[in-house]
């Protein structure tokens, strides 16, 4: 992970250098009949930046993520995606754009008449003009990626167990080499090593790719090491937002459980106490300089 | 299709000093290079160097594509070189290097060689041996069920019987009336032309009569509830077993057929006679208004005749038949559910299989009781 380290560097510096925003919700209002989700909610997320949304059950923390792939339509308020306002998108411009984006369910999402490997190539024989030896290729070098042996692109997803389903999702999200990535849940159901797999991931991908990653979890592992920062939805507002040192520090009521829990503790004593640690990972925001190669 | 770009992946006519790459190596700037790059030799004597100062995009399909090429190139175990690379995409490249150590480390997963047509046959038979033997066992295990609910009739569960006596039954009849107007319509039309020409024109009234109650009424009833309720029974108990519904109920302590089987079986039972009633119904107003419209026949000489023409067997052995329909359509429906494993795609296909096993079943029985009931002389 050297390597990638050096390059998360590079790719935060230029994040830092034209600080563009991928992702930016403004004054956004969702209502279910009398029902508020979102009570004008409104944030950016910096290209190469991994952007975590917590909030208890209920939230609305799925429905912002529908919101923000076009599977649904706030009730009011803007939503710009790669420089595209969703509201305002015709057919084709929102095929254009959706392309440039990958998504991995919380369930999968993996069509059970095609097998893994097929799975996977399916976005690239849809969308490419390259042929089906290459594409197999490049599926099962995805699959690769996502640490699937090469044996599991002949299985069906029934056959499947949820990690390797998690997994197989991720590779099919990563197929087109998307600039933005949307993870639903990447870890929930995972036994901690393969959970761990997912940290080092993901950061990998961003290292490699220069990936933008949004991701929905409750998985404080995630949210301490690989999250720059963190968003923190409850009672349809937006709590706070900031890396998860800053949480802390700031200590808002409805992040609390995440720190003061059992589990919360004994993750924040493996991490360093001060919030303002520049020995933290991953903050393109606060990254001083790059490493010149 | 991505729209091409202005700049896609290319390569200049390989020269003495080597091949010149340009563009974006995206699987949007790939395009139909693929098979440029598998012709692309060079020149005899030529360094294996490829220059790639002028590639302006690179994705992990363009680097496992530039990757492959030099390999091609290079000779002997090494690859040709690449210069000019701009730097941002090092890592990729390096990468891409590493997943083709590792698929060459590991052993390509063998095909498995497709089967003949001996093979396939024979796999379909034992298929469909081994699925006889399964139903005749569901079958066991519903009689089973059954008994045990005879024997404790605290055991039967009144609310999803009426349930299903409405979905399957109430719910069913304005189809079931219009179909069975239109086919007592039709028979009667049929028959009109043949009739006139001997002026046996109110034998219509047996032709009607007869052919609706003992066969037209319970085989059309039979068919659209097969369709009808049959399909939803296998897709229902499809989704729960997909779902680990069914599971759950094993756990809980709640046999799954009690619940999900034995309702809809005493409900169809009591709803599909009841259904063919109605059809026939309908099936001899159809044929009565037809017979009024093509032969002159009256109302009232039409009841005269059919009362004398059909007798009360006729009618008990049309409605005799429903019961045996409604056991056929609930076992075929369930057993087809429970049989569901995997996915949606699963789901489809058991549901398919529920709605034309059923009406095979339902037509095969049919055929059984005409032989029967003729040879009893009903």
């Amino acid at each position: 992970m050297a390597g990638a380290a050096a390059a998360i560097a590079t790719a935060t510096a230029t994040a830092a250098a034209t600080a563009e925003v991928v992702i930016e919700v403004k004054n956004l209002h969702t209502r279910f009949g009398s029902h508020v989700v979102h009570n004008d909610i409104s944030f950016e997320v910096r290209r190469a930046e991994i952007f975590a949304l917590i909030g208890g059950s209920g939230s609305g923390k799925s429905t912002l993520l529908r919101e923000l792939i076009l599977l649904q339509k706030p009730s009011s308020g803007t939503v710009r995606v790669l420089g595209a306002d969703l509201q305002a998108l015709g057919a084709d411009e929102a095929v254009a754009l959706r392309r440039r984006w990958g998504v991995m369910f919380q369930h999968g999402g993996l069509f059970g008449a095609l097998d893994v490997l097929h799975n996977v190539g399916l976005p690239l024989r849809e969308h490419t003009a390259l042929d089906d030896g290459l594409i197999d290729q490049l599926a099962g070098w995805k699959l690769a990626m996502t640490g699937l042996a090469p044996e599991v692109g002949a299985l069906y997803p029934a056959a499947l167990s949820g990690g390797m389903m998690k997994r197989a999702s991720l590779a099919r999200a990563l197929a087109l080499d998307p600039e933005l990535l949307f993870l639903d849940e990447p870890t929930a159901g995972l036994d901690p090593v393969s959970a761990g797999g997912v940290d080092a991931l993901v950061l990998q991908l961003r290292a490699l790719f220069g990936l933008t990653i949004v991701m929905i979890t409750h998985d404080l592992d995630l949210l301490w090491q690989v999250a720059d920062r963190v968003a923190v939805l409850a009672d349809g507002r937006l709590q706070a937002v900031g890396s998860m040192p800053e949480l802390a520090a700031l200590d808002p009521p409805a992040v609390r459980p995440y720190f003061e829990g059992a589990r919360g503790r004994a993750v924040r004593a493996a991490r360093p106490a001060d919030p303002a640690d520049p020995d933290h990972p991953a903050k393109p925001d606060r990254e001083p300089t790059s490493k010149p190669k | 299709m991505i729209a091409p770009l202005t700049d896609p992946a290319d390569l200049a006519p390989p020269t003495a000093d080597g091949m010149v790459l340009s563009g974006r190596w995206t699987v949007a700037g790939l395009g139909a290079i693929g098979p440029r790059l598998a012709a692309a030799e060079l020149p005899a004597g030529s360094a294996a160097v490829a220059d790639a100062s002028r590639i302006t995009g690179l994705d992990s399909a363009g680097a496992w594509l530039l990757h492959t090429l030099l390999q091609r190139l290079g000779q002997a175990g090494h690859p040709a070189q690449l210069q000019g690379l701009p730097q941002q995409f090092n890592a990729l490249l390096a990468t891409v290097a590493q997943a083709f150590e590792q698929r060459a480390s590991q052993a390509p997963p063998s095909a498995k060689p497709g089967a003949t047509l001996l093979q396939r046959t024979g796999a379909g038979v034992v298929d469909a041996a081994l699925q006889g033997v399964a139903l005749l066992s569901f079958v066991g295990e519903c009689a089973v069920a059954a008994a045990g609910c005879l024997a404790h009739p605290r055991r039967i569960r009144w609310r999803p019987i009426l349930f299903n006596i409405r979905s399957a039954g109430v719910d069913a009849l304005p189809i079931v009336g219009l179909l069975a107007f239109l086919l007592g319509v039709v028979v009667a039309y049929q028959s009109a032309d043949q009739l006139r020409q001997y002026g046996a024109n109110v034998f219509i009234a047996d032709i009607v009569g007869l052919s609706m109650l003992r066969e037209f009424a319970p085989l059309i009833t039979a068919i659209i509830v097969a369709g009808r309720s049959g399909s939803a029974y296998a897709a229902q108990i499809g989704t729960m077993v997909v779902t680990e519904e069914v599971d759950a109920l094993h756990t809980l302590g709640i046999p799954p057929l009690d619940l999900l089987v034995l309702p809809k079986l005493v409900a169809l039972v009591i709803a599909l006679p009841l259904l063919t009633v109605f059809a026939d119904l309908l099936g001899v107003a159809g044929g009565l208004l037809m017979a009024q419209a093509q032969l002159g026949v009256g109302p009232h000489e039409f009841m005269a005749r059919f009362v004398k023409a059909v007798s009360a067997t006729a009618f008990l052995v049309g409605i005799g038949k429903a019961p045996v329909f409604a056991v056929v359509i609930v076992v075929v429906g369930c057993f087809q559910g429970f049989r569901t494993h995997g996915g949606a795609d699963s789901v489809g296909r058991q549901t398919t299989r529920s709605v034309v096993q059923s009406i095979f079943g339902v037509i095969v029985v049919d055929a059984l009781f005409s032989v029967v009931f003729s040879a009893l002389d009903l």
